[in-house]
């Protein structure tokens, strides 16, 4: 096992090193005590693609995704977006650089109805959020933009209705758009089809496909052939570190991926 | 159509009420319902619950006794003077405190009201024990005599409406629609790129400021700033009427200082049975009206309160 995990790969091939990325995290680890969550992994995301995380369970993905996000704070390593360090901001600093992240819990306001979500979210860039002296009627011309992204999600006519009474594949649709309300560079998917029933997972990854035109997604999924139908790119984690890094068709070939899903702890 | 008429009822309603009842008593519902007000902001729609507010309260009752006896200052300009030194100091206890959250918050909260109570116990302007006795009441603007209760009343009563105004303006603000976001998902608010403990912070200094004002006009009413103002028995008693009233709703704080502060009038008789009273009557109203007063009333369906 130890030395499986000691033989990591080097994602690139020299001939790929002028690519575009966007997204580079360079030997990030996360040490909990005496456990590495994460340790040492390294991960290039090319702009424009999706990028899936997967591996199985406790390999340390959601972790991953929370120090990329500066939620969790750094043990070592460095992350660079869009050529800026980005290892010693806050979360929030983290989310206005334009990194902005959904969760594995749908991330909602329950008592607020759908339409305040949004407008919150969109509220971000509109500035106007310290205003205190100002009647809400100064932000009514966020509605249109909060109704038109409602659209696309199928809640268009659940404007007044409390997040928190949704149903729970249009909650996870909910905080999708919300996250996409900030208009992020890249946006970062926690199990976006997590608990999902097989209505509610094609409507996702429908939106998943159309909101990644012209921004970069790196999402953690589980569903194979949702990865296998959208994803670009794929790295699999395995015990915190790097396993094996390539396209679906590598990766899915690769026999240490399959020894780490099939009998990976042999 | 039929809010306007609600409204139109309550200011008729406000402007005749010292005909029938004393003046004194309206005046003191009236400071407390801006009080649990300004409390309910930060509990109700931010979700923090400090238990220190008496500071603030009581603080801004002694500064504005201080100003207007000592300093000879007119006594709008003392109200203003305590705004003013309530901004700073929520500012200042404000960024240390809403580093905490919870109940830790609330510790801190209650450990800076119990220094700012020994601080006003030992100042050398306070009296002490005794409170800061002897507040003059100037004329309204520098010409408008109010010495008697009667005439005051309808300069509080003008006061506590512009403050309750402005809270009613934060709390359906762009600002406000923030901190009813933050309340419901603090780390949703994080994750989308804002600063929450910024917004926290602004909630916080607002409430402060709005709860000092509120504490200079009952120092003007009873011309008195009594020590038991800063006191945590206060702070809890803020807690008691916002949650009676109805938590996170407008109107709810307003009924509930009106409900304790008419309990503890007419009960005054009773004594420490007023206080028994008192607790029995929260405990129904927590166990089986969780919503509280303006909850039940809502549920009635005769009137929707916000």
């Amino acid at each position: 096992m130890m030395a499986q995990a000691a033989q990591q790969t080097q994602p690139d091939t020299p001939g790929r090193e002028a690519e575009d990325y966007v997204l580079v995290a360079d030997g990030i680890s996360k040490q909990f005590g005496g456990f590495k969550a994460v340790d040492t992994v390294t991960l290039k995301v090319r702009r424009g693609s999706i990028h899936a995380l997967i591996g199985p369970n406790g390999a340390g993905k959601t972790t991953c995704f929370n120090l990329l996000t500066k939620t969790l704070s750094l043990t070592s390593g460095s992350i660079v977006l869009n050529g800026r360090d980005i290892s010693h901001l806050t979360s929030s600093q983290v989310a206005r650089c334009g990194l902005v992240r959904s969760f594995q819990i749908s991330a909602i306001f329950p008592k607020m109805t759908v339409l305040e979500n949004m407008r919150v979210a969109l509220q971000r860039k509109a500035g106007r959020s310290y205003r205190f002296w100002q009647p809400l009627s100064t932000i009514a011309s966020l509605d249109a933009e909060a109704k038109h992204l409602l659209s696309r999600v199928q809640l268009a006519d659940s404007h007044d209705t409390l997040a928190g009474t949704l149903s729970y594949g249009k909650k996870r649709a909910l905080e999708i758009v919300t996250t996409l309300a900030l208009n992020p560079e890249v946006m970062l998917l926690d199990e976006p089809t997590a608990g999902m029933g097989h209505e509610d997972i094609e409507p996702i990854t429908e939106l998943i496909r159309d909101s990644a035109k012209g921004r970069t997604v790196l999402m953690v999924e589980h569903n194979m052939s949702i990865v296998a139908g959208i994803c670009d790119r794929i790295t699999v984690l395995q015990h915190g570190k790097t396993l094996a890094e390539g396209s679906y068709e590598a990766i899915s070939a690769d026999e240490r991926v399959i020894s780490a899903y099939i009998g990976g702890n042999a | 159509m039929r809010s306007s008429l609600i409204m139109a009822a309550l200011v008729v309603l406000a402007l005749a009420a010292p005909f029938a009842v004393y003046p004194v008593l309206l005046m003191t519902i009236l400071c407390f319902a801006l009080f649990a007000a300004s409390f309910n902001l930060l509990l109700g729609y931010v979700g923090l619950l400090s238990f220190g507010h008496a500071m603030f309260f009581g603080g801004g009752a002694y500064i504005t006794g201080y100003l207007v006896r000592d300093l000879k200052w007119p006594m709008e300009l003392g109200l203003v003077g305590a705004v003013v030194v309530a901004l700073i100091a929520g500012l200042f206890l404000g960024t240390i405190a809403i580093r905490r959250q919870g109940i830790y918050f609330a510790m801190i909260t209650l450990a800076f009201s119990q220094m700012i109570y020994f601080i006003f116990l030992q100042a050398p302007f306070t009296g002490g024990e005794n409170g800061l006795q002897g507040i003059p009441r100037t004329p309204l603007l520098g010409i408008l005599p109010v010495e008697t209760a009667f005439s005051f009343y309808y300069a509080v009563l003008v006061a506590v409406g512009l403050g309750l105004l402005l809270i009613y303006r934060i709390v359906y603000s762009p600002f406000g629609e923030l901190l009813r976001a933050i309340r419901d998902n603090a780390v949703r608010v994080d994750s989308l790129g804002f600063d929450v403990n910024r917004h926290k912070i602004l909630a916080f200094t607002l409430s402060a400021a709005l709860a000092a004002f509120a504490g200079g006009l009952k120092a003007l009413v009873f011309q008195f700033a009594p020590l038991a103002d800063v006191s945590w028995t206060v702070s809890g008693e803020v807690i008691l009427m916002t949650l009676l009233g109805g938590l996170g709703t407008f109107s709810g704080p307003l009924f509930g200082a009106a409900i304790i502060i008419l309990l503890n009038d007419t009960l005054s008789s009773a004594g420490e049975w007023a206080l028994v009273l008192q607790g029995v009557i929260f405990l129904i109203v927590l166990v089986f009206f969780r919503t509280g007063f303006v909850g039940l009333l809502s549920r009635t369906k005769i009137i929707k309160l916000v």
